[in-house]
This record gives C-alpha cells, structure tokens and sequence, in this order.
C-alpha cells in the first residue's frame, strides 16, 4: 500500500497536465459532434490523448478512414518503445498484470514508473505494480473526468471560429519542451517542411510522409552525433 | 462528422492498434530487446508527427479557407518558442492560445 500511494503522491504534478489536456479534448469531441458517451468511451477505449486528437482533426478534415487510423496510430508509435523500456521490469508478471499495465501505459506512468524503478533497484514485482497503479489510479481517472467536463463546456460556450486553433497551439506548446537535442530540432524541422510541401498530396499523407521524414533526420543527426541513448519521446 | 459508423470504427481500431502497441513487447516478444536502429527511429516519433500535423493547419487554416493568418502564425511561433524556453507545456500553451484570444481582439 505503500508503494500504491507513493505512486499516486508522484503522479498528482500532472494534474495540471492531464486536466486541461483531457477538458480540451471533451470540447473539441463536442465541437466534432461526438455525444457524451462517445467521447468517454473514446477516451476509455484508446487512452492515448495525442492519437485521439489527431484522429479527430482528420476525421473534422473528412480524411479517409484509413488514413485516419494509420495516422493516428502512426503518432502513438512510442508507446511501443515504451513497452519494449518498462518490460524488464513486468516482462515476467503474471498475463492479467502484463494486459492492466498495457492499458493503463501512458507519458505519464511510464515516465514515472521508469524513473522510480532506476532509482530504487530492489523492489519487488508487487512493489513495482503498485507504483504503477498508484500512478495510474490518478491519471486514468482525470482522463475521463476531464474528458466528460470539457463535452459539457463545449455544450456551453458555442465557440465560433477561432477554437479551431486550441488544438494547434496545445500540440504546438507541446513540442517546445522536446527540442533538447539538436536531432530533435532535425527531426521537427523536416517533419514541419515537408507537411507544408506535401500539402497538396491526397488522402493527408502530407503527416506520415512528413513524419517518417523527420524520424529519419532525427535518427540521421543523432547517429552521425554519436548520442547518448535516453528513452523518451 | 455525422457518420457514427465511422467513429466507431475509428475507435475500436484505435484501441486495439494502441493496446496492440503497449503489449507487444510486454505480453509477446518477451525478452528481445529493440534492434537499435529501432529506437533511434521511434524516439523521434512524437517530436516529427506532432509538427507535421499541426504546421500546415497553422499555416494555411481551413477556417480562413486557406489564407495565412497572421494572428494564428504569431500565435503558433509564441507557443512553440515559450515552450521550448520555459521547458512547460502549460505556459507555451498559456502564452500561445492568450496571444491569439487577443490577437483576435485586436485584428
């Protein structure tokens, strides 16, 4: 129990992260025309903030189906870094505990969960889960509370014009922090260069060509670099 | 976006591409660790993907009809600019979105 409210205590500076970002999506679900329901269900089902965003921006833009999901999924891409970085420490876990921490693998509770474990070598599996679910217990709630507070505000405020830009400006804030290195700098400078030159193609492949694109220079500068390898986004 | 068929399925692709995601290493590939060109790779998924998603809706705005608007290019340069210098999603966000509220107000 210890450990489950150490992780809960670790996990409550994100509030200010989780709650605006989760309220802003309820209002752009609503804005969308997504019901109550639909969006919480949204949320429960994908718990993935930046996939979800994007996939609504393009379903708004009237994107192809498929380039909806693979767009989506494209951004969620890390995650699988996440999992491979967090399974020395749950690869040997039961299958129930090995699918909840799955679920519930989000920024904030791998960062977290990753960050504790370094620091503190030996504890035990059930430490280990309880941290993780401490972490958990707070960030997955706030997503759907947030989630169904922001549908009622969007049924509110009747934003004309202008709100359109909210998304933008969120992703845009969220980049700043992550051009520490200059491969990261490469890597959104190609990737923002080639969306725009890559406007006109169909089916918004502009963002996965673009993507792919700034993944190569980003992998490019830092392997020319000889930098240190670190796991985050 | 009125078809719900669409949303639906776009959710349920979503979640079992995500959970996919989260589990493969967890659940399937135990003990195989990423081949490096591969994490060099995924580590600059979400600093490529986010600007490629948002620069053009920056640049040409669907709401001005494809213009470039000077408030939303300030406003995106402030944002990225506050974020990378204060190292806070929450104050490139404050900063960005409060320029362009105001941006508007003024223009």
């Amino acid at each position: 129990m210890f450990m489950f409210r150490r992780g809960m205590g670790h996990a409550l500076p994100f509030v200010v992260m989780i709650v605006p970002f989760a309220v802003l999506f309820g209002v752009v679900s609503r804005e969308a025309g997504l019901a109550m329901g639909e969006a919480i269900v949204f949320s429960m089902v994908v718990v993935a903030g930046t996939a979800q965003f994007t996939a609504l921006q393009l379903m708004m833009d009237n994107a192809p189906l498929a380039i909806v999901i693979a767009s989506a999924l494209a951004v969620n891409l890390r995650l699988v870094m996440y999992s491979a970085s967090i399974n020395p420490h749950f690869g040997h876990a039961p299958r129930w505990m090995r699918a909840v921490v799955a679920y519930l693998l989000v920024d904030q509770t791998y960062a977290q969960s990753i960050v504790e474990f370094d620091r503190t070598p030996n504890l035990t599996l059930f430490q280990k889960f309880a941290y993780f679910m401490g972490n958990g217990a707070v960030v997955y709630p706030l997503w759907l509370i947030g989630t169904a507070v922001g549908v009622q505000m969007g049924q509110v405020i009747t934003t004309d014009g202008g709100l359109d830009f909210a998304l933008p400006i969120a992703f845009l804030a969220m980049v700043g922090p992550m051009l520490r290195t200059p491969a990261h700098l490469a890597a959104a400078f190609t990737a923002a260069t080639l969306s725009l030159i890559c406007f006109d193609v169909p089916y918004d492949l502009g963002l996965i060509i673009g993507g792919l694109g700034g993944m190569s220079a980003g992998a490019w500068v830092e392997k020319s670099f000889h930098r240190i390898k670190t796991y985050d986004g | 976006m009125t078809d719900k068929i669409d949303l639906w399925i776009v959710i349920a692709a979503l979640g079992l591409g995500s959970f996919g995601m989260r589990f493969v290493f967890l659940g399937l590939i135990k003990d195989k660790p990423l081949p490096d060109w591969m994490t060099r790779h995924l580590r600059y998924t979400a600093v490529a993907l986010l600007p490629a998603l948002v620069t053009p809706l920056a640049v040409w705005p669907d709401s001005t009809g494809g213009a470039a608007d000077p408030a939303r290019l300030v406003a995106a340069c402030v944002a990225v600019g506050t974020g990378y210098f204060t190292k806070s999603v929450f104050w490139g966000m404050g900063a960005g979105g409060g320029l362009f509220i105001s941006l508007r107000f003024i223009l």
